[in-house]
């Protein structure tokens, strides 16, 4: 029968797939290194993928449940000639599977939504007792731009960073939105115009990281590829120093960069003061909490991002 | 020549729109449109497309004319989709231009939503409602014409984007400041924000209408826990829908706005805020999710009962459980934005809720499961599309509870992991629903069965192309691909998994010529239903002729129970048990041209808008406001069909006793 051979393909299809879902999971995180979210190579990143992979095994748990119960239904219920399974035309109602699938479901996110929060938590707050690099980042279509405050230099769709130890990135755009993300590092953040959000980030060993933007924000949106080199605390230093004294960025340089193109890596000496906004509201790392909005004669004005 | 000649050329044609392909389909439609004047006035078909058609207020036609939009829909977001994936089938490919590319995935997304989705949606509620609670029509006939009206011309003023002036290019979200007139100076935006504001109006309307024709026009007897459950999911679709819209509207006036008049609401320059939109845009869109999919959880509600022969399993909680997420579904919208630095309380807050929304939408999977369970499933090709469904909605849940854990939503936002959740349960949920619903309900809307044989090859088809085009964009998102990218360099690892979706998306393709072949091959041939009743059905609707007569009911129905027709079928009641005397005169809604003309009218304000061409812009405004004073103070609206003329047609149905 025509049906009954549908029936058969489609429940040999969904065990097939079933066996490839259950191989890619068992061989999950042997997945190669271009699975760059299976590859963390920092803190932040590696508590982004414990929290995933903890809810997606229970997650599989559930879908095992619901699976075996619809084949089961649909493969011993069907309408054919024969068929000796029960046919109850008027059940409808049965208290305790009514309450349980209320009950059961709510206790397993629980389970889910206790690392949740925590995790969400402890992401909002900068480690103690390391004291973070500090980088200003701003998205420009279709580039970014990396300025180092206490360094006074600055580079363009590249950024230097010490491994082992947090990096606090302010973000802002002079430009659409864009959403500033190294996947090896940990999960991503906005820049918007006219705000500055924070996002800390921290490498664990020496390497190279790509990043991207994952906000589209104009034709030259997918070249927005950057990298993140994270090296030793001392060739950090010595990168600094040598950095220095490169040419300045002038303010002519800067409207340069502003206009709609594509540009490769460039790197600065300094760079003029009023590109970055020094002052701004919204959510901080630095534990305060929401930021005071000052008046003043030139307008509104924010209390400082970081305290130091 | 006169001088302003240039200027509309440059205006409605810049280059833009004037790239081969797009000459290819201005050539065609130009045929199609000659073609399609010249047959009608050949078979003078005029008068019958006017009086028939365009100044309806049937439901039952409505539906039809909702109908045919969403599949012209889904064939042009269908094609948008191909265009896109096989721009992304190999790295560092120039299929199309980047900006084209913008264009078509902003069309793909705001047309698979907007006028594909929701007409769809509201093909189904037009089809079945009335009919399902034992009504003659919805409780505002010409209010509902004009909701269609509304949704057409909104349809056409952002279909003609890419042939005239150029398609919006920021995304069916529209975030600004890339909106703005700063980075966006073409009429693009334009379009998206006049034709969703005129389209909003429409659903907004019909929002009105369905709520209160399932509060106020049920039978007798029907009480609320006797409706079925697609009424129920009509009910709760209708209030999402009256509170979802207006945040939209007003996100969208803004942002018209800052384009149109200067102001700098959501602008980049002068301290404009455009995480405000963001707020704004999804505080309508979580809810409009919902929107697109409890009225497909009632179809599935229906088609699973029918086809398994059996009551609908613990319909207390079935109800219970939509009218959760309906007041949960306004209660998620941060989840969009976890990445936007609202602060771990909030972000905590909104994850948690959303998790929350995932109870009730368990429960329903597992009551559907439990319906079949002890009943006969019998695989119609509606029940198939139900039966895909449960494993493949329950994959998209999964991974939203997966992008509900802010942590890892930190990582998958934006990436191809999202892109593949949402297609998930929008393909899987909304799409399988409509189709199923379409398979189920076409013969009551046209007398004939739609071919099953060929409706299988369509399913299974949709079915092995939706995984195989998915999948792989979840392991992309995994490998950190991000959403919109016009295209790739080679060294991502990112090449193979796209050609695999590539793939995937053309056996969609190939599914829906097989869907098309189907609906055509079985207008011309298909089996008729002579019986009205053709999947022995539960419901109301299979109490009537198909199709049914204008005035649906020659006798209002009394209803005792939840499976209404079912119940009346075990107590031995056929479907020719009227008595001549049972029959009276019925008042009926008077067809009318004022919606026809108000939605023509808020097209030609739209068009002057987009265009900032204020003369053309006030003649629109002037017209609607023409229409609605004619329309309030036009009492004529109705008129008596005699008793005898009802007999007569009952009659000529077989239905009439003696």
């Amino acid at each position: 029968m025509f049906a009954q051979r549908l029936m058969e393909s489609y429940r040999k299809l969904v065990l097939a797939a079933l066996a490839v879902g259950a191989g890619l999971l068992s061989a999950g995180f042997s997945f190669g290194p271009k699975y760059v979210l299976l590859h963390p190579a920092g803190p932040v990143a590696k508590s982004e993928l414990h929290v995933f992979v903890f809810a997606l095994e229970l997650m599989a748990i559930v879908a095992v449940v619901v699976l075996a119960l619809f084949f089961y239904a649909i493969v011993r219920f069907r309408d054919t000639a024969g068929n000796r399974a029960p046919y109850t035309p008027n059940w409808h109602s049965h208290t305790l599977l009514e309450v349980s699938v209320w009950i059961l479901p709510a206790i397993l996110l629980l389970f889910i939504a206790i690392p949740t929060v925590k995790t969400t938590f402890s992401l909002a707050h900068l480690p103690k007792g390391k004291k973070p690099v500090v980088i200003d980042v701003t998205s420009l279509t279709w580039k970014w731009l990396f300025e180092y405050p206490k360094q006074h230099i600055a580079t363009v769709n590249y950024a230097v960073i010490p491994a082992n130890r947090p990096v606090l990135f302010e973000l802002t755009a002079d430009s659409p939105m864009n959403t500033f993300w190294v996947p090896q590092l940990g999960g991503m953040e906005y820049t918007m115009p006219n705000r500055v959000l924070p996002l800390w980030l921290e490498a664990d060993k020496a390497g190279t990281y790509w990043g991207h933007s994952g906000q589209f924000s104009g034709v030259g949106f997918e070249k927005m590829f950057f990298n993140v080199k994270a090296v030793s605390q001392k060739s950090f230093q010595t990168w600094t120093a040598k950095t220095a004294s490169a040419h300045p960025m002038t303010m002519a340089a800067y409207d340069r960069l502003l206009k709609q193109t594509t540009v490769g890596d460039s790197t600065y000496g300094n760079y003029p003061a009023d590109t970055f906004p020094t002052l701004a509201s919204g959510f901080s790392l630095t534990g305060s909490g929401m930021y005071m909005v000052q008046h003043d004669k030139k307008g509104i004005s924010y209390l400082p991002m970081v305290g130091s | 020549m006169p001088s302003f000649v240039p200027y509309l050329v440059h205006t409605l044609f810049p280059p833009t729109v004037r790239l081969p392909d797009i000459l290819l389909i201005d050539f065609g439609l130009i045929c199609a449109g000659i073609g399609v004047i010249v047959l009608l006035t050949k078979t003078r078909r005029w008068g019958w497309l006017w009086n028939d058609w365009l100044t309806t207020v049937d439901h039952k036609k409505i539906a039809i004319l909702y109908l045919i939009a969403a599949l012209v829909m889904l064939m042009r977001g269908g094609i948008d989709a191909l265009m896109l994936r096989a721009q992304l089938a190999l790295p560092t490919t120039h299929f199309m231009p980047a900006s084209q590319y913008d264009e078509v995935f902003t069309t793909h997304g705001t047309i698979m939503v907007f006028f594909m989705g929701m007409p769809f949606i509201f093909a189904l509620f037009n089809a079945v409602v009335p009919l399902m609670i034992g009504a003659r029509d919805v409780a505002f006939p010409r209010l509902n014409a004009m909701s269609y009206w509304l949704f057409a011309f909104g349809a056409i003023l952002f279909n003609i984007s890419f042939v005239i002036g150029g398609s919006p290019n920021a995304g069916w979200t529209a975030y600004p400041p890339y909106t703005g007139l700063a980075f966006n100076p073409g009429p693009g935006e334009n379009y998206y924000f006049l034709a969703l504001i005129i389209a909003g109006m429409g659903t907004t309307m019909t929002g009105i209408n369905f709520l209160v024709t399932t509060l106020k026009m049920r039978a007798p007897g029907m009480s609320l826990m006797k409706m079925p459950m697609f009424v129920w999911s009509t009910m709760v679709t209708s209030a999402l829908i009256l509170f979802a819209f207006p945040p939209l509207t007003v996100a969208l006036a803004m942002s018209l706005f800052d384009r149109l008049f200067g102001s700098h609401f959501f602008t980049l320059a002068r301290g404009g805020m455009p995480m405000m939109y963001v707020n704004l845009f999804w505080l309508f869109g979580h809810p409009e999710v919902y929107i697109l999919i409890i009225p497909l959880f009632g179809v599935f509600s229906e088609v699973v009962a029918t086809f398994s022969k059996k009551m609908l399993f613990g319909y207390p909680v079935m109800v219970a459980s939509i009218v959760a997420i309906m007041f949960l579904a306004y209660g998620t919208w941060v989840h969009h934005f976890f990445t936007m630095g609202a602060g771990p309380a909030v972000n905590a807050f909104f994850g948690l809720s959303t998790m929350l929304i995932a109870i009730p939408t368990g429960v329903k999977i597992f009551n559907w499961i439990f319906t079949m369970w002890g009943g006969r499933i019998q695989t119609t090709t509606a029940m198939l599309y139900q039966m895909a469904f449960i494993p493949v909605f329950m994959v998209g849940g999964a991974t939203g509870i997966l992008l509900a854990v802010v942590p890892a939503d930190y990582q998958l936002h934006n990436s191809y992991f999202l892109v593949a959740h949402f297609h998930n349960v929008l393909i899987g949920g909304t799409l399988f629903g409509l189709l199923s619903g379409l398979y189920y309900w076409w013969p009551k809307m046209f007398g004939m069965k739609l071919n099953e044989t060929q409706g299988k090859w369509a399913f299974w088809l949709f079915l092995i192309g939706f995984w195989v085009t998915f999948l792989p964009q979840y392991l992309l998102g995994l490998k950190g691909m991000t959403r919109r990218m016009y295209t790739y360099p080679l060294g991502f690892g990112w090449h193979d998994l796209n050609v695999i979706s590539t793939f995937g998306a053309f056996i969609m393709g190939a599914a829906f010529v097989v869907l098309v072949y189907n609906i055509v091959w079985s207008l011309l041939y298909g089996e008729r239903d002579l019986t009205g009743d053709p999947w022995d059905g539960r419901t109301l609707e299979w109490s009537l002729p198909s199709p049914v007569p204008e005035y649906n009911f020659p006798r209002i129905p009394v209803v005792h129970d939840r499976d209404a027709w079912w119940a009346m079928k075990q107590k031995g009641q056929s479907l020719a048990d009227l008595r001549p005397e049972d029959v009276h005169d019925v008042e009926m809604p008077k067809n009318s041209p004022i919606p026809f003309l108000l939605g023509a009218s808020f097209f030609v304000l739209g068009f002057g808008m987009t265009f900032a061409w204020w003369p053309i812009a006030i003649i629109g405004f002037v017209g609607i406001i023409l229409c609605l004073l004619f329309s309030g103070f036009d009492y004529n609206d109705h008129h008596h069909l005699k008793a005898d003329a009802i007999r007569q047609t009952e009659a000529t149905l077989g239905r009439l006793q003696g």
